[in-house]
């Protein structure tokens, strides 16, 4: 499997690929699966009804990491993929996904990934997602994810979610179960810029006593980007919950934070933090005061930020 | 050398008043010695410092770094030039580490240079080079890194703002071999300590007091030390209508 230089480009900064990686891999380009292999452990099957796989780790399998990058080279094309995760019982894994769109015409590319994760008691999986546009041209690259996760007794996931450059519309949604001890961390990142728009709406319900979540937003708009953030925690048992939303607002952005907390259980212990803020006078000053411009001290703040 | 010329800094108040914060100074610091600056909270200490970084504009006067006036250039502009201040309170960063700051203090820092920069400030390196120089961290664990991304640029003109504020004393005997080692032999820095402290006063060539704005002392700290002696006890008995709460040697 030959990769043109576009296409190179996407996989290396979506999911860090040079070339074909090792172990169970499937590749997504224009919309239909230009490469799939399975490992011993990990079988990836396409799906009969609709585009998409079926992703199954055997229980058990363990450090094993799976690569299933998604990129659009071709625009006005809307590619809509289901993909199931199952991770086997005590299964212990990385899923590296992501999705790259390069579009230099006037039409619009988009992808619509309908996700879903179900993790087996025990299991755990670290997944990274990472989203990325490119390309001069007026069409829009368009990212709507919708990801559902099932996170069975003293199961664990942490996921981070990345979007860092070019994606002109994004909206994600997740929604998250969790049973007895499960445990979920959700990391998300973001900036948007021009007049990029940006929302993700979480919900985490957690389910079973001793179960607990997080989730922690990091993101930076700047110029007329407009972001929207919400996440609602809901607690139906003896459990945990936090949500921390962190964002710096610069130009004419918008951002809209919106924590929720649902309590159903004497014994949920529910919190959140928001703070929406403009890079601090002294922190500028300072970055200068060591030989950075104004513009380079911007930078170093946000990359630090965002890291 | 740097030259401060009828510096002057007005400020308005909450009540739309104008009111001199810097009035008048004239002063000059020589390459090869340490200077320090004390004198009463409020005095003008660290505007003075925020002066001469380009931090704050003064109203009149002129600053001199080698014979070119710097009054107009910007803070960025200055620090490439040679000058750095070491905050008095230092602001915070997420997500930026003690490395990070070191990297851009002195770019191409080696690792060894690093370290031992960090063990100068009494910080073990393994500890403290990965850390978040965020909310996380102890105040005095703040003034410390502080201080080490000034040792780390030996800059032309290095102006530390109350470096020995919130350290503990045995960082603070560190911090006052590592000043006389690195500075004070060094003929061609100059540094200018901002201090209470008078251990760090008597490692300084020459003491400079501010009050209300005004230079009103100068001159080596056996000379200086005795003034503010003096003026401390004659505030305590102002304040205490002639009693004396306690003596001072
Ligand atoms: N930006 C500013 N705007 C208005 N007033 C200011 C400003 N900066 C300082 N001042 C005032 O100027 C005076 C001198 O402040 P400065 O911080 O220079 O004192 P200092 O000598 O460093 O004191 P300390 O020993 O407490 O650090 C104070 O009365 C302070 O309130
Ligand atoms: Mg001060």
């Amino acid at each position: 499997m030959k990769f043109d230089d576009i296409q190179a480009n996407l996989l290396k900064t979506i999911a860090n690929l040079d070339g074909v990686p090792q172990g169970a891999v499937n590749i997504r380009i224009d919309g239909s699966p230009a490469l799939r292999h399975s490992s011993p452990n990990i079988q990836i099957i396409p799906k009969q009804d609709k585009p998409g796989f079926d992703l199954e780790v055997a229980p058990g399998t363990k450090g094993e990491t799976v690569h299933v990058p998604v990129i659009l080279t071709k625009s006005g094309l809307t590619d809509m993929v289901y993909n199931t995760f199952i991770i086997g019982e005590a299964a212990d894994v990385t899923i590296i996904a992501g999705c790259g769109i390069h579009n230099s015409s006037h039409m619009n590319s988009q992808h619509d990934g309908i996700h879903e994760f179900i993790l087996y008691p025990h299991s755990k999986l670290r997944y990274v997602e990472k989203h990325y546009g490119e390309g001069s041209g007026q069409g829009k690259k368009i990212l709507n994810p919708t990801t559902t996760v099932q996170v069975a007794e003293g199961a664990t996931i942490e996921m981070e979610m990345v979007q860092i450059a070019g994606v002109d519309d994004a909206v994600r949604t997740t929604t998250v179960h969790i049973q007895e001890k499960g445990y979920v961390k959700m990391i998300e990142r973001l900036l948007t810029h021009g007049d990029q728009h940006a929302e993700s709406h979480v919900e985490m319900h957690i389910d079973g006593p001793g179960g607990s979540g997080q989730v922690l937003s990091r993101s930076v708009a700047k110029e007329n980007s407009e972001q929207v953030f919400r996440a609602a925690l809901i607690g139906k048992a003896d459990c945990a919950g936090h949500v921390e939303c962190d964002s710096i607002i610069m130009d004419h952005s918008k951002i809209r934070a919106i924590p929720q907390l649902v309590a159903e259980d004497a014994n949920a212990v529910l919190t959140h933090e928001a703070a929406i803020g403009r890079i601090a006078g002294e922190q500028l000053i300072k970055l200068m005061s060591l030989g950075l411009t104004e513009q380079q001290a911007i930078d170093t703040i946000i990359e630090g930020f965002l890291r | 050398m740097l030259r401060l010329e009828n510096l002057t800094m007005v400020v308005e108040n909450n009540q739309g008043e104008n009111r001199e914060i810097i009035r008048d100074i004239n002063a000059e610091f020589e390459a090869g010695k340490v200077y320090g600056i004390t004198g009463p909270n409020g005095g003008g200490k660290t505007s003075l410092a925020k002066l001469i970084m380009g931090i704050y504009m003064p109203s009149q006067g002129r600053i001199y770094l080698q014979d070119q006036d710097i009054t107009p250039l910007s803070i960025s502009e200055r620090a490439r030039l040679g000058i750095i201040y070491a905050f008095q309170q230092p602001p915070r960063f997420k997500g930026l580490t003690v490395k990070d700051l070191l990297n851009i203090a002195r770019p191409g820092i080696d690792n060894l240079h690093l370290r031992s920069t960090l063990r100068d400030v009494g910080l073990c390196p393994e500890d403290y080079m990965d850390r978040d120089v965020g909310p996380g961290l102890s105040g005095g664990e703040m003034k410390r890194i502080e201080m080490a991304q000034t040792l780390a640029r030996e800059a032309v003109i290095s102006i530390m703002d109350e470096p020995e504020a919130g350290v503990d004393l045995w960082t603070i005997q560190k911090l006052i071999a590592v000043i006389v080692g690195k500075y004070k032999k060094n003929p061609r820095l100059t540094t200018i300590i901002i201090t209470h402290n008078e251990n760090m006063l008597h490692i300084c060539d020459e003491v400079l007091v501010l009050e209300s704005g005004m230079l009103v002392h100068r001159g080596t700290p056996e000379k200086i030390w005795p003034h503010i002696r003096d003026e401390i006890e004659c505030k305590m008995k102002e304040q205490c209508s002639g009693e004396v709460a306690y003596e001072i040697r």
